[in-house]
């Protein structure tokens, strides 16, 4: 029997959370099949294939799968359940859409969000908003895990390529239909997997001042993210957000403007490996947390940064 | 059309929980409704007052304290108010299955469902409730139309947002850019004592509800330990590049 990974991508590219959540589903012991289903992928299956500790690649190429609607997504994954022992999804919006569904016709509980697998049947997650870490132990039958992908490595390249089994598409729902969607302007690299995230608050007052913080971003190559209170107040688009009910990252720098630190935007951000936190509060909790901090206001202080960095090369 | 939404009791969203004797200690803490199904209930009574939904029905599974949840709700509009009864741990996919069994007697056509509860921050339920009815599901929702026999939602996902048409009866969960709950004046409080509330229990529904996973333990990560100030922009850039940081 096998891990079953839900690969994560967009018909071209592969996503670094399934790259991730491949080494997850090492630690579970069996061997590994990525499922890529999709339209017109065969690249992504190529790039899976490619990834060290994966035995085979499920390709299923089906316009049913062009995008990722949960409803057929879930009910091919239920088709294969016979080849699978555990399936592990990342905990993207798309993830954690189509597990549950997964997990309830098997009659069989979720573990949401892991962060460590202690033994095959055993792992951690965050509760409370990461206020608690809870270790869990699934009973004896199928696993359907979402995988926390900050919380992984990333599987790195095979020496050899791993084969490639085309499947035929499962049963079609007929439940919903794709209409449109509207991707993030955002320029540079993607949040989640940023070495460096400069990441905004409602305490930049404007969206200009947003605009600048999205330009200081751009000279250090880094991804733009937003507390939710940013968002809410229309500065940042919904896929900057950062906390318990948005994205978490893990970057190796995390530079917050304006972002007091309620303890659902912290939980997204700590384990990023240096934070530098800018505020005119010094009393905000952000510096808690903070390895650097400096108190001061942002509308003088973003113009200073932007010059700063010019002055130091950062183009 | 009947909306259904389910509510759910959680810990406060500005209470920060502790551990205590290898527990999450719960006791003498604020206790409200998780925030995002308070937008389901939100929305839940616009469609009511837009003539798109003709009653709003909530339910609640847990302890009888979600009674004053179930009050909550009812106060904002919802109509009435039915409470399924148990005690203890009980887990997304059994709250799933009682849901279903009131979803076979009340018959909704939408179920309005929060994307997630903020104390166990599963997120399984509503898709799980889908899954056992067969429905459509959205998660997510930023919008939502409803026309007759579907609906039109738009969904927040990690790359932007993303625009569903769902066969009616759907689960759809709400995300917070759907609406703002309103305040809730002390006459519809009022009201709201008045409004009927069903009590059942999971015994009546036939569902087991026995937890399947073992929690092991239960601690608070480690603290990140508190940093220093820097005094200029120019300090702060000096200190992160000698750190290797940049």
């Amino acid at each position: 029997m096998t891990s079953l990974v839900v690969a994560e991508h967009d018909n071209r590219i592969l996503a670094d959370a399934t790259a991730r959540t491949i080494t997850a589903a090492r630690a579970l012991g069996q061997p590994v099949e990525v499922l890529v289903a999709g339209h017109g992928c065969q690249a992504v299956a190529d790039a899976a294939a490619g990834l060290d500790g994966v035995d085979t690649v499920l390709l299923c190429d089906d316009p049913l799968y062009a995008h990722p609607l949960a409803e057929p997504f879930a009910a091919l994954i239920l088709s294969l359940a016979e080849r699978w022992d555990a399936v592990l999804a990342p905990a993207t919006s798309h993830g954690k859409a189509v597990l549950p569904r997964v997990a309830a016709l098997l009659d069989v509980p979720q573990i949401s969000e892991i962060t460590k697998v202690l033994a095959p049947d055993t792992f951690e997650r965050p509760v409370y908003a990461g206020s608690v870490m809870a270790t869990v132990k699934a009973p004896a039958g199928k696993l359907a895990i979402t995988v926390r992908p900050t919380a992984f490595a990333a599987a790195g390249a095979a020496p050899a390529p791993a084969p490639i089994l085309s499947l035929p598409a499962g049963p079609d729902p007929g439940l919903s239909a794709f209409a449109g969607e509207t991707l993030s302007q955002a320029a540079g690299p993607e949040l989640t997997s940023s070495k460096v995230v400069v990441a905004g608050g409602r305490g930049l007052g404007t969206a200009d001042n947003f605009q600048l913080l999205a330009h200081i971003a751009g000279r250090l190559n880094a991804a733009v993210g937003a507390s939710r209170a940013a968002v809410d107040a229309g500065f940042a688009a919904n896929d900057c957000q950062i906390g318990q009910t948005g994205k978490v990252v893990a970057p190796e720098l995390y530079i917050a403007l304006g972002i007091s630190g309620a303890l659902q935007h912290l939980c997204g951000i700590k384990d990023a490996k240096t934070i530098v936190a800018i505020n005119k509060d010094d009393e905000a909790p952000i510096f808690q947390v903070a390895d650097l901090g400096l108190v001061a206001d942002l509308f003088q202080v973003l113009p200073e940064i932007d010059a700063e960095l010019a002055r130091r090369g950062y183009n | 059309m009947n909306v259904m939404v389910p509510v759910k009791r959680v810990v406060d969203y500005n209470v920060r929980v502790r551990i205590k004797a290898a527990a999450v200690d719960l006791a003498n803490i604020k206790m409200s409704m998780n925030p995002f199904d308070e937008i389901a209930v939100e929305e839940a009574v616009r469609l009511k007052e837009k003539g798109k939904a003709d009653e709003v029905v909530v339910v609640s599974v847990g302890p009888r304290d979600c009674i004053e949840t179930l009050r909550t709700a009812l106060a904002m509009g919802a109509d009435r108010g039915i409470l399924v009864a148990c005690d203890g741990a009980i887990e997304p996919l059994a709250v799933a299955k009682l849901l279903k069994a009131v979803c076979d007697t009340e018959k909704p056509g939408l179920v309005l469902a929060g994307k997630q509860a903020i104390d166990d921050d599963c997120g399984q339920t509503g898709p799980m409730l889908a899954a056992l009815n067969g429905w459509a599901q959205a998660t997510r929702a930023r919008s939502l139309e409803i026309d007759g026999t579907s609906a039109r939602i738009e969904r927040e996902t990690d790359r932007g947002t993303e625009s569903l048409t769902l066969r009616l009866p759907a689960v759809v969960t709400t995300d917070l850019r759907l609406n703002e709950p309103r305040y809730i004046s002390l006459p519809n409080k009022m009201k709201a004592r008045q409004k009927p509330i069903a009590e059942t229990t999971a015994a009546e529904l036939g569902v087991d509800i026995t937890p399947r996973l073992t929690v092991l333990d239960v601690a608070e990560p480690a603290p990140r330990a508190a940093g220093i100030k820097v005094k200029s922009v120019g300090e702060l850039f000096d200190r992160l590049h000698a750190a290797g940081a940049l």
